[in-house]
């Protein structure tokens, strides 16, 4: 019974999951020595190693998109605690109504739309020209602060969802507990509000991390060719170089890595993955 | 003069909304006395523990501890601290961890604050469980916890927001014994809010029954039962039996009353009644004396007869529930120790009777449904 109402759900899983994969696998553990004639080699792991510009751009990757999810958990915090703790019912509906509201929009559309508000003809620019705090109508696009303020207004609606299923769960009293023992906003906060959430602020930063690092349309529209995205050269070996074997190999180094960084954050959060996946 | 009182609670009130919480309340506790605020649910007292302890804000009057104005002085500032109803211990912290949280944010060193958490643990009989999880404690363990964690911090006052209300029966007496002994052992003023009768009565020096946002009255837990001042009284603190009727006659301080079906009684006069007035009666079960026949009851006093509707066996608390004859009022009559009576049948007919004095009767309130 368990097994056929999962049996969608498996096939999926094995169809369009673990066969590419064990397919990209294979791909990327072959080297091509003549048209039609192939063996097996370690050659494209070699090139990433041997080839600073992907390290860089992977290493770019990580840090960007760790500084990013750090950012996204600054934000949604507040908001988790407003809807969780502080609006009460309609109220609470409609703050996360206003958090799903982009998404409503298609992620192209949307990125878009930053694109004509934040480029140097924009609105923006032109705002900053007109009350007079620039001369020149500054290039907003293709900066890294850019990247990241579009990575996080992408991510935030998959932060604060946890954040609030972990924040409600916690008991007012033991709030007011604190606070009656002598405690102050930040001591209540680090010692209570931040133990309790913290499987909830470990999943949200699982999940954003990984969208973050697997984007390819945000850090492509917002940062142009200065975003140097590792998903832009997977892109780039499959697409525009047909060299399906490097994509292949780049790709399984991304998810080594995602699962490197995931791992390393449940270590550090002391949080078990089990636990975790039950509030995200 | 005698000493400062610990809390004196000026004019209080607050209201939320069209709700009057806290109608314009003044009382205050004696120095290492153990206070309670008897009322049933939705009568204000939680509302007037979290002015004193700083949560909600007073519309107006004053709350002072220890003798000093407590208006803008922040919950966490205040010489006060609280039992919560679930106890609020802090599931992330072992027991001394929990213990040692309010001198942490005092700013006492580590291994000082863990010697006092110990020290404290070991006063309230929990010595060596400062490292168990809070969870790992009985329901009982717990709230001892919950007291040596506020306890630890030497306030002038302790609230405690109903703290047995969550606990089974049998460990909610032992608690009850448990919550009295340490509070004489630390000496420290407790506040206590419930809406069980039996806990204040058991635990307290002084009790302030509450109905509607206000007190109904104060006194000690004698005064309460024997003398009641008001019908809500009468009729919340411990089991008795309400007649209501009107005043056939006033003769000094008795009051000669009929009930609606013509039952006449004799009560003690409780406030001004006059001839043809609403009145309400209030007779305890154990101020009743049965007899199988008129013959067996004392001399002198009215006999009422009644038919057993049934025997309310209880052990040591049993009663036998009865409809007066004449009136088809039902009336409840605690058995006496000695077994006697406890063959009693339904339909069974029974004489009953009680001293007029150990009646009280008060006229109707105005506002009564």
């Amino acid at each position: 019974m368990l097994g056929l109402l999962l049996a969608p759900a498996l096939l999926w899983l094995f169809a369009l999951i673990i066969l590419p994969h064990l397919d990209l696998a294979l791909l990327s553990f072959r080297e091509r020595v003549a048209p039609r004639e192939y063996v097996a080699s370690l050659a494209h792991y070699r090139t990433f190693f041997g080839e600073p510009l992907y390290w860089h751009v992977f290493v770019r990757t990580a840090t960007l998109s760790a500084l990013a999810t750090a950012l996204t958990l600054l934000v949604a915090f507040p908001i988790a605690w407003t809807i969780a703790k502080l609006a009460r019912g309609r109220m609470s509906a409609l703050l996360f109504v206003v958090c799903l509201i982009p998404f409503w929009v298609s992620e192209t559309v949307r990125t878009l739309g930053w694109m004509i508000l934040l480029r140097e003809s924009g609105v923006l620019p032109a705002l900053l020209v007109h009350l007079g705090l620039t001369a020149q109508p500054p290039e907003l696009l293709y900066h890294d602060a850019t990247i990241l303020v579009g990575l996080v207004y992408t991510s935030l609606l998959f932060m604060v969802v946890p954040l609030v299923g972990s924040l409600e769960s916690l008991d007012n009293s033991l709030i007011e507990a604190a606070y009656d023992l002598g405690g102050k906003g930040w001591s209540i906060l680090r010692a209570i509000v931040i133990p309790h959430a913290a499987p909830g602020i470990t999943a949200g930063c699982i999940v954003v991390f990984m969208l973050t690092l697997g984007n390819y349309l945000t850090p492509t529209l917002l940062g142009g060719k200065n975003s140097q995205w590792f998903t832009e050269q997977i892109y780039t070996q499959f697409i525009t170089r047909f060299n399906w074997e490097q994509g292949a190999a780049f790709g399984f180094l991304l998810l080594a890595l995602s699962t490197a960084m995931v791992w390393l954050g449940l270590k550090i959060s002391g949080q078990r993955f089990s636990d975790v996946m039950r509030r995200a | 003069m005698v000493a400062t009182p610990d809390l004196e609670v000026r004019a209080l009130a607050k209201r939320f909304a069209t709700h009057l919480a806290v109608d314009d309340l003044s009382f205050s506790v004696a120095r290492g006395s153990f206070f309670s605020i008897l009322g049933p649910s939705g009568c204000g007292k939680t509302t007037l523990l979290r002015m004193i302890a700083g949560f909600i804000q007073p519309d107006r009057g004053d709350v002072a501890i220890g003798g000093r104005n407590m208006a803008r002085v922040a919950p966490n500032r205040r010489p006060v601290n609280m039992v919560f109803q679930h106890l609020a211990l802090f599931p992330m912290m072992s027991v001394a961890q929990n213990v040692a949280f309010g001198l942490a944010r005092r700013g006492v060193g580590r291994a000082e604050r863990l010697r006092r958490a110990e020290a404290m643990l070991e006063r309230v009989g929990l010595a060596g469980a400062g490292g168990k999880r809070t969870e790992e404690l009985s329901g009982g363990q717990r709230q001892r916890v919950a007291i040596a964690r506020s306890m630890v911090l030497e306030p002038t006052l302790l609230l405690l927001d109903e703290p047995l209300g969550a606990l089974d029966l049998k460990l909610r007496e032992h608690m009850k014994i448990e919550l009295k002994q340490l509070q004489s052992a630390f000496g420290t003023t407790f506040v206590y809010i419930t809406h069980d009768q039996s806990e204040a009565l058991v635990l307290s020096d002084h009790v302030g029954v509450m109905n509607h946002g206000r007190f109904e009255q104060l006194g000690t837990p004698q005064e309460l039962y024997y003398a009641p001042a008001t019908p809500f009284v009468a009729g919340f603190v411990g089991a008795n039996n309400r007649l209501a009727g009107k005043a056939l006659a006033v003769d000094g301080t008795l009051v000669e009353l009929a009930t609606r079906g013509g039952w006449i009684v004799r009560a003690r006069r409780q406030g001004a009644i006059a001839a043809g007035a609403a009145v309400e009666a209030f007779i305890r079960p154990e101020a009743t004396m049965l007899g199988r026949t008129a013959a067996e009851l004392p001399a002198g006093q009215t006999a009422h007869a009644g038919e057993v509707i049934s025997l309310l066996f209880d052990g040591a608390n049993s009663a036998v529930l009865l409809r007066e004859l004449q009136s088809h009022v039902e009336f409840r009559i605690a058995l006496p120790q000695s077994g006697a009576y406890a063959d009693l049948q339904a339909g069974a007919r029974i004489c009953f009777t009680f001293d007029p004095q150990r009646a009280i009767c008060f006229p109707a309130p105005a506002a009564h449904a």
